[in-house]
């Protein structure tokens, strides 16, 4: 079964909702409880840049199955102004919001796979996927 | 993630060593673990996990709230966690940048390297040391056949790698003049142009340029706003000001430049310097030219060489041994 499900953002309200949604996946799926706050801190980055840069995207989940692995995909969509530099965003020690830690390199970190699509003026398309250990 | 699974049987175990106990041992222990946690790249959340896991197997019947505290508790350190990582892979490209930096330093130096020549009736002491790795002050010697010895000096406004870079360029445009172009005047004439074309516009250089007539004790000069040096006239047993109030390299196009001259007399000396020295502070203020001249005189007696290192050491100490600016002396005696 590979049933999708999403969360709309619009409002910072919408964070916590995607926050939600997201560890209730990972908790059915088998997740331990730190990487269930992982997730729910990638989801956190990844709505929260939707909200600040794009103003409205969605952030949807996926349950994806390997070989013999299963894990959760992350899909952050938005159609806002999309990235100028992607090697710099994705650069530690560059963040717009001035945290340590912060923004997508952090994502990149707390999950397994990452990958980026933006194109300038039609959006942002980030999936990423964590493996159920 | 299985070697964590080991640690925590030992964790456990040390928890409830301390638990029962309440002693020191197993405290330094706990740092230990700590630290060996830091070695494997274990994050703060994965500990707080492991003391969870821990716990509930030595305390089945810990209270929901207790329980729920503890989640509460590893959640809010995911951050922390990340920040430490960035910290660390951070930490790993200053390395890095180090290394290249100094790679870079060293390449500058043999670059810029001149040696000190062996002139007979004059004792030279020089001493170029840089705030960061690379300087962005400049010293050069050229001793000629014909019998002049040229003297620079120069100073990049600002520090550190692009105040380097532009200095290079001074470099080898000296080199590239020909003998017939050697006297001061016509030497800054032809930097300033280089200096114009080819540096950022917010980029400025002060030089001086001397050409000392080994036969006649002649010292001709000319200055590019260079921080004045200090001459000292044994005859009158008195310091002056040199003079030289030219235009910095690099401003106009056109600029020309005056030259002075000096004849220089058994034991006279001239001291060149850059604004690294002047510049120095003592705790909130900048040092006055006299307090400098002070110093000099204190250790002016020293054979040229230990002079200047002894000024240098003077004010590496008054400055905590953290020199704010490049720092440049020369000392020429004329011994003879």
């Amino acid at each position: 079964m590979n049933f999708q499900s999403g969360v709309h953002i619009k409002k910072e309200w919408d964070i916590v909702g995607a926050r939600q949604l997201g560890r209730n996946r990972a908790k059915e799926l088998g997740f331990g409880t730190v990487d269930q706050a992982r997730i729910a801190t990638a989801i956190s980055e990844l709505a929260r840049n939707i909200y600040l840069y794009a103003g409205t995207g969605r952030v949807s989940f996926e349950i994806v199955e390997d070989i013999n692995k299963k894990g959760l995909k992350i899909v952050a969509a938005d159609e806002g102004p999309g990235i100028l530099d992607i090697s710099q965003v994705m650069e530690d020690g560059f963040s717009t919001s001035g945290g340590l830690g912060a923004g997508l390199p952090g994502v990149k970190r707390l999950m397994d796979d990452f990958d980026i699509d933006s194109v300038q003026g039609e959006g942002t398309v980030i999936t990423t996927i964590k493996w159920v250990r | 993630m299985k070697p964590l699974k080991l640690d925590v049987k030992s964790y456990q175990e040390l928890l409830k060593q301390y638990i029962v106990s309440e002693d020191e041992t197993s405290l330094y222990q706990a740092e230990q673990f700590s630290k060996m946690s830091m070695q494997q790249k274990i994050s703060p959340e994965e500990i707080i996990d492991v003391h969870i896991q821990a716990l509930k197997e030595l305390y089945p019947d810990l209270p929901a709230e207790i329980d729920a505290s503890l989640d509460f508790l590893m959640e809010t350190m995911i951050s922390y966690g990340l920040a430490y990582q960035e910290f660390q892979s951070l930490r790993e490209k200053q390395v890095e940048l180090q290394s290249e930096i100094s790679v870079a330093a060293s390449m500058q130096q043999s670059l810029l390297s001149t040696t000190k020549p062996n002139v007979k009736g004059i004792d030279i002491g020089a001493i170029s040391v840089p705030a960061n790795q690379m300087n962005g002050d400049y010293y050069h010697f050229v001793n000629d056949d014909a019998g002049y010895l040229g003297i620079a000096i120069a100073d990049v406004i600002g520090k550190g790698i692009p105040a380097a870079l532009a200095m290079s360029m001074i470099k080898y445009s000296m080199d590239s003049f020909r003998e017939t172009q050697r006297n001061p005047k016509t030497v800054l004439e032809n930097l300033n142009r280089v200096v114009e074309r080819n540096v950022d516009s917010s980029m400025f250089i002060t030089m001086y340029y001397g050409l000392f007539n080994l036969n006649t004790n002649l010292l001709q000069f000319s200055s590019a706003g260079h921080e004045p040096g200090f001459y000292y006239n044994a005859s009158k047993d008195e310091f002056f000001d040199i003079e030289g109030n030219g235009l910095v390299l690099g401003v106009m196009n056109n600029a020309s430049y005056e030259q002075y001259e000096i004849q220089m007399e058994k034991d006279d000396i001239v001291i060149l310097l850059t604004d690294g020295v002047t510049e120095c502070r003592i705790g909130d203020r900048f040092i006055e030219r006299e307090e400098i001249l002070e110093v000099i005189k204190e250790y002016i007696h020293l054979p040229a060489q230990e002079a200047v290192e002894s000024v240098y050491k003077y004010f590496e100490k008054l400055q905590d041994f953290h020199l704010r600016d490049d720092f440049t002396l020369i000392f020429l005696k004329k011994n003879v």
